[in-house]
């Protein structure tokens, strides 16, 4: 083991992995991570903080990350690139991991023009996969970026992850794009959510083809719907996200309050599935400020109690 | 070519508001290509200037004047025996142009009337899209000739982000995924394992990062 995750940890035993997702709030209120963090303690092996998600301003991902620590969870620090160079990135990674921190998520993050300050800037100094050979550099080599490539004193020790669409296009080269990224360096990795379960499998079988699942572990996402309207949204409204007709007509048909409940289902069915398919580790369970309702997930996919 | 867009009337209006006399100064090169600052354009805008104007009852006099190049001192002297006789020069050139023509007359009023926007192509007649971004250090080679520092609205170097759709960025459905196209080249040119290749973190010290940048060819210059 390389750090003291908890996932890496759990991972070597060969256990199946749950994680889950907290958003920051727009706001300094510390109460409102503990509330989140205080329905998802014990429920999952780890929490991924948002940094900044669609490019709206929150509170900072490490900070909400260091809230979530003190509860006794371990959390996963999601950093995107847009909005820090190399500078203030491998600053950051010093900082996080002086904190405790044992897990990071390298993401190039959306576009600044979908979120508050459409007219910001954007760094985009270095991408993702960049990102993870940043980390790496910093942990397995103890050296800067830099022509001098200096000595870092004091290693951070991070497990290294990554996302991934298998839904984005172009479809032939997301599997050699992963490929990419554990080439850089990266252990984990956190897929779009699933809801077209046969094209997930398609790519899962392109990624065993290239013994990826042996360099790395996929953690599959899967997003519970909490309407046919949510789902309506996603299809249309959110670039590279795959949602089946069927399961919109699955969602229309049952009267609106029960909504809800179907999408938990659904969620629950497709943890069930994706589980089957070969060189699965885990799943990662984002219920976007729906945090209360993942224990219930997690038990009805029969993934409670979390192990040790 | 440098592509520009002319700024509107009314903020033109409000730049010369406090002048009389002024003279306007287009440019023969890219921003006449691109039907922006030429000498076609620069008598229209006298002529919105000198009405807009003569309906607030505050008429203006306009010289109208397009050189060869307004980023070259020997065409920028053109002006040198009248300019004094404005109060301020409304240059229609990119922005290098109007950096160029207020370099050489510290002293005078030099404004803008072009916002600059890109380096680009023609499409086709009255469309331009952007193509290069000047980093100083071209990769195009690795890519396919799809340039990902100006075409992908996140300077990607190992695209596609998770946004890419249908071939549509995610930004904007009326644009192409830069990865897109590059996927779509390499394949055509039997290099598809060239995207397995990992881009290494860009020097950007080449681009604009560095600080303005300057080009010295020793066996050109004129050393007296
Ligand atoms: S790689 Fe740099 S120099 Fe080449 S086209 Fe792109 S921006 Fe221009
Ligand atoms: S969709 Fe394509 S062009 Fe747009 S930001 Fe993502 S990779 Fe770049």
């Amino acid at each position: 083991m390389k750090t003291k995750s908890n996932i890496e940890r759990l991972l070597e035993a060969g256990n199946f992995v749950v994680t889950s997702e907290c958003g920051p709030p727009r706001g300094s209120d510390p109460e409102v991570i503990r509330k989140k963090g205080a329905l998802l303690k014990g429920v999952v092996d780890a929490v991924n903080v948002t940094d900044n998600q669609t490019s709206i301003v929150r509170m900072s991902s490490l900070s909400a990350c260091v809230i979530l620590k003190e509860l006794g969870i371990d959390p996963i620090w999601q950093v995107v690139c847009r909005d820090r160079n190399r500078i203030a990135i491998q600053s950051d990674i010093l900082g996080a991991a002086a904190l405790g921190i044992n897990n990071m998520l390298c993401l190039s993050g959306d576009h600044q023009s979908f979120g508050d300050n459409p007219k910001a800037k954007n760094v985009y100094d270095i991408d993702s996969t960049q990102l993870i050979s940043v980390v790496k550099k910093l942990r397995d080599e103890g050296k800067f970026l830099g022509e001098k490539e200096e000595e870092v004193k004091g290693r951070p020790n991070l497990f290294i992850g990554a996302a991934e669409n298998p839904f984005g296009d172009p479809f032939e080269i997301r599997a050699m794009r992963l490929g990419k990224k554990v080439k850089a360096g990266c252990e984990f990795i956190q897929t779009q959510g699933i809801y077209n379960v046969e094209k997930f499998a398609q790519w899962m079988k392109e990624v065993c083809d290239r013994g990826l699942d042996k360099q790395c572990a996929i953690l599959a996402g899967v997003i519970p719907l909490k309407s046919a309207g949510m789902a309506s949204y996603m299809k249309k409204s959110v670039p590279g996200m795959d949602v089946p007709d069927e399961l919109i007509a699955r969602l229309k048909g049952v009267p609106k309050e029960q909504q809800g409940e179907e999408g938990i289902k659904i969620a629950v069915e497709t943890i069930q599935k994706v589980k089957e398919i070969p060189g699965v580790r885990g799943v990662h369970v984002m219920a976007i400020e729906w945090e209360e309702k993942v224990a219930e997930i997690v038990k009805a996919a029969g993934l409670s109690p979390r192990p040790e | 070519m440098i592509v520009g867009n002319r700024k509107s009337l009314e903020e033109i209006l409000e730049l010369v508001k406090p002048y009389k006399k002024i003279l306007l100064l287009g440019c023969r090169e890219c921003i006449t290509v691109c039907a922006a600052g030429g000498e076609r354009e620069v008598g229209v805008l006298a002529s919105e200037l000198k009405i807009a104007r003569k309906k607030d009852g505050e008429e203006i006099e306009i010289k109208e004047f397009t050189l060869e190049r307004q980023c070259d001192v020997e065409y920028i002297e053109q002006i040198k025996p009248f300019i004094d006789e404005y109060e301020a020069v409304v240059s229609m050139a990119c922005g290098a142009g109007i950096n160029y023509t207020a370099d050489c007359f510290p002293k005078n009023i030099v404004l803008p009337a072009i916002n600059t926007t890109f380096l680009g192509v023609t499409l086709e007649q009255g469309v331009w899209s952007e193509r290069c971004q000047g980093c100083g250090e071209c990769i195009l080679h690795l890519t396919g000739g799809v340039c990902p520092v100006a075409r992908c609205a996140k300077s990607l170097f190992n695209g596609p982000c998770g946004g890419s759709a249908k071939g549509v960025c995610e930004v904007d459905k009326d644009t192409d995924c830069a990865w897109q196209l590059i996927v779509d080249r390499l394949k055509a040119q039997g290099k598809l394992e060239n995207y397995e290749k990992i881009i290494e973190i860009k020097d950007w010290s080449t681009s604009r990062d560095g600080g303005p940048r300057r080009r010295i060819r020793e066996d050109l210059r004129i050393t007296s």
